[in-house]
């Protein structure tokens, strides 16, 4: 066991975790931040994605050890400070971007990932980036629309609703 | 002008709040203090004798609790089959055990071996690592025909041959059907494979069992669509506990698409192992794991014929099926070849005579199940293949061809013994070519073609059967159970209502589509009503969700029960207001008495019910508390019209969707904005199949797409905007909302347009290809240029 | 997986010295190896990472050889070498996808040498040099096989020195799956000759092209190795392509790849 300090969402958040410990798990089991899902064991379906030092990581693919020091975003700590929705869930809920809501964190946290890198991408850039996110609800569709609607961008020409 | 709140609003969800802020309650959520964990040792070949299992250097090790084998489920119970078919010569199906763990013989890979009980997780499986398995190894049997050939290794020894059952439907039409096909002007036969598929929802399963020893209660949380259906099957067939002693829960599920409707060894021996070692145990499924461990879908090998006469009208179809069980039977899986795929062989067409003949087949393979549209994509598909091959071969419009023998008057009763209420197929057909730009598709051809590529455009049709479904007509089908649904409306003292319902969700927003149909019946906003679902302790006996039944049956339910609850309500407006029930009216939240200005609202008279003071006591209980079964008459008939532009990459064989429509007529609708969420999804999942993903086993058994690396799941870059629409409306007849379901349509009608346009783009290539099998990936659309 | 001691150094020497303990491996981004341990297919007693050793990280071009830590990510080559070897930061900008390109590096990915990854063809396609805290490797003799490599027990892959071509560009078509090369070319145009480097295809991983190599060298252009093919033997045969359907593959890709090289 070793001790881990990352900053969580803002706040320190601390623990003695094994070598072999996730950072998912660190978040889900340890922080009982369980917004951060685990989908698949091969580093693909992205419904773990969080934030460690401002990039987009799949946090079934990290040790938490190699977060130790690190800032720490998950879903949980998108909203804003008193509580609503910030404008990308906002647009997810108004486009109908989800549905079970499993996929939905990574989605989330990986749509902010892509706005701060590219905050008016096409629906092509969109669709190349959510290449490690995988949705079996939406068909893709809506969330593909909800980030373009999120980047502040007109999606009266994306067809339906 | 679109409402705004109630039927037929695009309400914005409400459940989006939990899932968008990581506040859900998932199974693997929920943690129960002292919780064991529990690895599944699950066997690496197809097909073996287990000679011997020594766990016990494995019970020895740090943190074990208990390693279970098959010999600790000696005397429970196996998991039972829900549905009993009946063979064309009217015997009953073969029908083997399904153990929760493997007895004698392991029959697929992924069969669950042994299970450690540990307090963690990494100490169970290390103690996995432990148990010495003695077993010999035996032939496997894969490939269907292979499996019901002369001399045939036996998945079950007990049985009389690998056969499930071979059934004839119907079977008395046999010889007319024959006839038909004899004196045909002209006959296209065509043979394809229905992919076997992996439903994949995203959140793996999850069981957690508990149990509390001073009450003898067993609590079961699960990842399901029906949690009373598995307190059913697991308390009465499997370890036999009454239901008032066994709750289960399925709180937040992370989809489901059929593969969470079944009863899981996973989810008993959770429970049976909670009780055994007093102790929560948990089990969160890998998604390896998965792969091995839920049930898959589809899996047809079928030769369908279509018989036509001079006028290219339809005479007569005729099909022969082999349908793949895997090695047990699934809970509904001998339902899904016959039942919900023989009763749609007539599609959208006024086919006269049809014969549908399936024989399904044990494998050493995963249990197959429904899987999302289950039996009904595997009709429209060959239907719609068949007679676009039709169209090709006697050089006719396939648009054409279909609408001359379309279905045209209705109610129309099928020769495979369903009755279609309603429909319009050639305003769905005329919907969808408003949206396709057919003239325009040679000039965008000629583009494609300047840029090296080809390109098709495939059309079809669809016609599923859905809200399932009326109980007295699938008991005499062989259904074990019945499959109406139920729903407890209670009024609050101050005028607000919970439902609770047995419909379940898991992606399809009954929490705000529900509450949309009570405000408008009532005229009170939609934030006065709360959904109360998935947990048997608190919800009325109810069959789940699957089969686009939600709002055509648990929804009809909750209006029954409503209705009781409006009907109690004018009694007691009637009383306060000193008028004559038959003059009540309830709009806008309040109660008036026909011609006059009396009027009282809502909230009030709900809180003379619970503060019965001035009340016909009498004549009425006080309280506000209804509950409904509703157990709908007929199936519904949801019809579309969907189209498929594909562009192809000859140099790679790469296929490209350029566009998508669907048009649709769901009946009524209650929530635009999620129906057409469901319409993407479903497309999303038919695409997917006929372009990406395909589950493969190699001929000795062994799983060859076992994680993402292998079986390709469609990501956002593989698929378009689609461009859906639902205004053909034809109401059902025989339900109170005019509803007909929309969750399955899309994966129904999307596979045959994908195909269909690209054997249009292979032969507008000069290619001799009639059919190609999904999924149509590179490689094989390459070879077939190719060959 | 198993469990392990995590140990990161912050240096090459205190990192090489870890990995002379028993069962130690390197541990770079993580993308294949952690995946890879959570299947329990691998043991180490101890997983020293690197990607804390500042030395070992970071892109820089100089006397026309662009210099990659063996512990930069994909991302940040991807962004840093747009502007000196362009066919190298599209390489990098399509492996895995934009998360897995933060933490992946391109050490990690040459050490595993995946006979599907894209890194090992641009290495082998440009005539890198792998540079090891002991050695020098050119890459022409670092590739042994699937997975297999000319890396001794311990040896840590410090930076990679990849020469800049006056134009390169890599193709890569996807398993549809994985997103790994079904097929995958790196071409590359020097003064004194064209490398053609072809991945996800060979049963012996990463290989050149040299017929190709030969007529590109004459005659840079797509055109150039038409009427080339490749032999189906010794192809990868599996569910997503026939050897036959991958061979044909290195012929389009190879095309595309000189047709697109910048």
């Amino acid at each position: 066991m070793a001790k881990v300090n990352m900053t969580v969402n803002g706040s320190p958040a601390s623990g003695d975790v094994e070598g072999r410990t996730l950072l998912a798990s660190f978040l889900r089991d340890q922080l009982h931040l369980t917004g951060t899902h685990v989908g698949c064991d091969t580093s693909q379906c992205g419904a773990c994605v969080v934030h460690v030092n401002g990039e987009a990581v799949k946090s079934c693919t990290m040790l938490a050890a190699e977060a130790d020091g690190a800032e720490v975003t998950t879903v949980e700590g998108m909203a804003n400070a008193d509580g609503s929705l910030n404008v990308i869930q906002q647009a997810f809920q108004d486009h109908h971007g989800l549905q079970c809501g499993f996929c939905t964190p990574g989605m989330v946290m990986s749509a902010a990932a892509l706005l701060k890198e590219n905050p008016k991408p096409t629906e092509a850039e969109v669709r190349t980036y959510l290449e490690g996110n995988i949705c079996r609800c939406t068909g893709y569709h809506n969330i593909v629309k909800a980030i373009m609607a999120a980047s502040g961008q007109d999606v009266g020409a994306i067809a339906a609703e | 002008m679109p409402k705004d709140s109630g039927i037929g609003a695009s309400t914005k969800r409400r459940e989006d709040i939990r899932f968008l802020t990581g506040q859900g309650n998932y199974t693997d959520d929920i943690n129960i203090a002292g919780q064991a964990h529990v690895y599944f040792l699950r066997s690496d070949i197809a097909h073996g004798t287990i000679n011997s299992i020594d766990t016990s250097a494995a019970a020895a090790m740090p943190g074990v609790v208990r390693v279970f084998t098959g010999a600790d489920f000696e005397g429970v119970g196996g998991i039972p089959c829900g549905w009993q078919v009946t063979d064309r010569h009217g015997e009953p199906m073969q029908e083997p055990a399904h153990p929760v763990i493997a007895q004698g013989k392991v029959r697929h890979v992924g069969e669950i071996v042994a299970a450690v009980v540990a307090d963690s997780l990494s100490q169970a499986r290390d103690a996995a690592e432990a148990i010495v398995l003695d077993i010999t190894d035996l032939p496997a049997v894969v490939d269907m025909k292979a499996a019901v050939a002369e001399g045939a290794t036996k998945v079950h020894d007990d049985l009389t041959s690998n056969l499930c059952y071979d059934w004839g439907f119907v079977e008395e039409n046999k010889g007319a059907v024959d006839e038909a096909f004899a004196n045909a002007a002209h006959v296209t036969t065509l043979e394809l494979v229905n992919n076997r598929l992996v439903a994949n929802p995203m959140e793996p399963r999850v069981a957690v069992g508990d149990y509390t020893r001073h009450n003898d209660e067993s609590t079961l949380y699960t990842t399901s669509q029906n949690p009373h259906v598995i307190r059913l099957l697991m308390g009465a067939f499997v370890l036999g506990i009454p239901e008032h002693k066994l709750r289960v829960v399925a709180p937040d599920v992370g989809g489901g698409f059929g593969a969470k409707i079944f009863h899981y060894a996973e989810e008993a021996f959770c429970t049976f192992a909670a009780k055994a070692c007093n102790r929560a145990v948990k089990w969160t499924s890998s998604r390896s794991e998965a792969f091995m461990s839920d049930a898959h879908g589809r899996d047809h090998v079928s030769k369908i014929e279509l018989a036509l006469d001079a006028e290219n009208n339809f005479t007569a179809l005729r099909t022969e099926t082999y349908a793949n069980m895997g090695a047990y039977l699934s809970t509904f899986a001998p339902s899904v070849p016959t039942w919900l795929h023989g009763t749609l062989m007539a599609g959208n067409y006024k086919t006269p005579l049809i014969y549908v003949n399936v024989k399904a087949v044990f494998t050493n393979t995963v249990p197959v199940d429904a899987y999302r549209g289950a039996g009904r994509p595997e009709a429209t598909y060959q239907l719609e293949r068949v007679v676009d091959k039709a169209a090709r071969e006697l050089g006719v419009d396939p648009v054409a061809l279909r609408r001359q023998n379309f279905v045209t008057e209705f109610p129309y009763e099928t020769p495979v013994a369903v009755a279609y209420d309603t429909g319009d197929y050639h305003a769905t057909m005329d919907q969808l070519e408003s949206m396709i730009d057919r003239e325009g598709f040679a000039a965008r051809r000629a583009a494609s073609e300047a840029n090296g590529k080809l390109r098709g455009l495939g059309v079809n049709c669809y016609i599923e059967a859905c809200g399932i479904a009326p109980s007295n007509l699938v008991g005499q089908l062989g259904a074990r159970a019945g499959l109406y649904e139920s729903a407890t409306v209670r009024v609050n003292a101050t005028g607000g209502l919970v439902v609770m319902t047995g419909s379940h969700s898991h992606g399809q927003g009954h929490e705000t589509s529900f509450p949309q149909v009570i405000a408008e019946m009532i005229g009170i906003d939609e934030s006065m009503v709360e959904i109360v679902h998935g947990d048997t302790a608190n919800t009325p006996m109810g069959m789940g969700t699957y089969g686009s039944r939600s709002i055509a049956v648990g929804g009809s339910a909750m209006v029954r029960a409503a209705e009781k609850i409006i009907a109690k309500t004018k009694k007691i407006a009637a009383h306060l207001m000193e008028a004559s029930e038959a003059d009540i009216e309830l709009k806008d939240g309040a109660f008036s008495v026909a011609g006059t200005d009396k009027s009282v609202a809502w909230g009030d008279v709900c809180l003379a019910a619970y503060v019965p003071h001035n009340y016909p006591l009498e004549d009425i209980e006080p309280g506000l508390e209804e509950t409904a079964f509703y157990d709908p008459a007929n199936f519904t008939y949801p019809s579309g019209a969907y189209a498929c532009e594909v562009e192809i990459d000859p140099e790679t064989g790469k296929v490209t969707i350029e566009s998508f429509a669907a048009a649709d007529d769901f009946g009524n609708v209650i929530n635009p904005m999620i129906v057409e969420g469901q319409v993407h999804g479903g497309l999303a999942q038919g695409i997917g199949q006929a372009l990406l993903e395909a589950c493969a086993y190699d001929e000795n058994g062994q799983l060859l797409t076992g994680s993402y690396m292998d079986y390709a799941m469609p990501r956002a870059d593989d698929l378009p905007n689609y461009q859906v629409d639902h205004s053909c409306v034809t109401p059902c007849t025989h339900n109170p909302l005019g509803v007909k379901g929309c969750g399955e349509a899309g994966a129904i009608g999307s596979p045959p347009a994908v195909i269909n346009a690209v054997v249009d783009a292979l032969q507008s290539g000069g290619h001799a290809v009639d059919h190609i099998d999904m999924p149509v990936s590179p490689s094989r659309v390459w070879s077939a240029m190719n060959s | 997986m198993y469990n392990f001691e995590f140990v990161q150094p912050g240096s090459v020497a205190d990192a090489a010295s870890a990995m002379a303990g028993e069962d130690a491996q390197a541990l770079g981004g993580g993308q294949t190896l952690l995946p890879t341990m959570k299947q329990r297919l691998a043991s180490p007693a101890t997983l020293v990472s690197l990607t804390g050793i500042a030395d070992m990280k970071g892109v820089s071009a100089a006397d026309g050889v662009l210099t990659i830590g063996g512990a930069t990510t994909h991302a940040t080559v991807a962004s840093e070498a747009a502007g000196s070897f362009p066919g190298l930061a599209g390489l990098a900008s399509h492996i895995g996808d934009p998360a897995v390109r933060n933490r992946g590096t391109i050490g990690g990915s040459l050490a595993n040498n995946d006979p599907a990854a894209c890194y090992p063809a641009a290495a082998l396609g440009t005539g890198a040099t792998i540079v090891t805290n002991t050695r020098e490797i050119a890459a022409d003799d670092y590739f042994q096989g699937m997975f297999s490599t000319a890396l001794d027990e311990g040896e840590i892959i410090t930076s990679v020195r990849l020469p800049i071509p006056q134009a390169s560009n890599y193709q890569k078509f996807v398993q549809p799956a994985s997103r790994f090369a079904l097929v995958g070319v790196f071409v590359a145009k020097y003064a004194d000759g064209v490398r053609v480097a072809v991945t996800g295809a060979s049963e012996e991983g990463v290989h050149r092209w040299t017929a190709a190599e030969e007529a590109l060298s004459a005659n840079f252009s797509a055109s150039a190795i038409e009427g080339l093919s490749v032999a189906a033997d010794g192809m990868i045969n599996d569910l997503h392509g026939t050897g036959a359907y991958r061979a044909h593959l290195v012929g389009v890709m190879t095309k595309r790849a000189v047709a697109a090289a910048s």
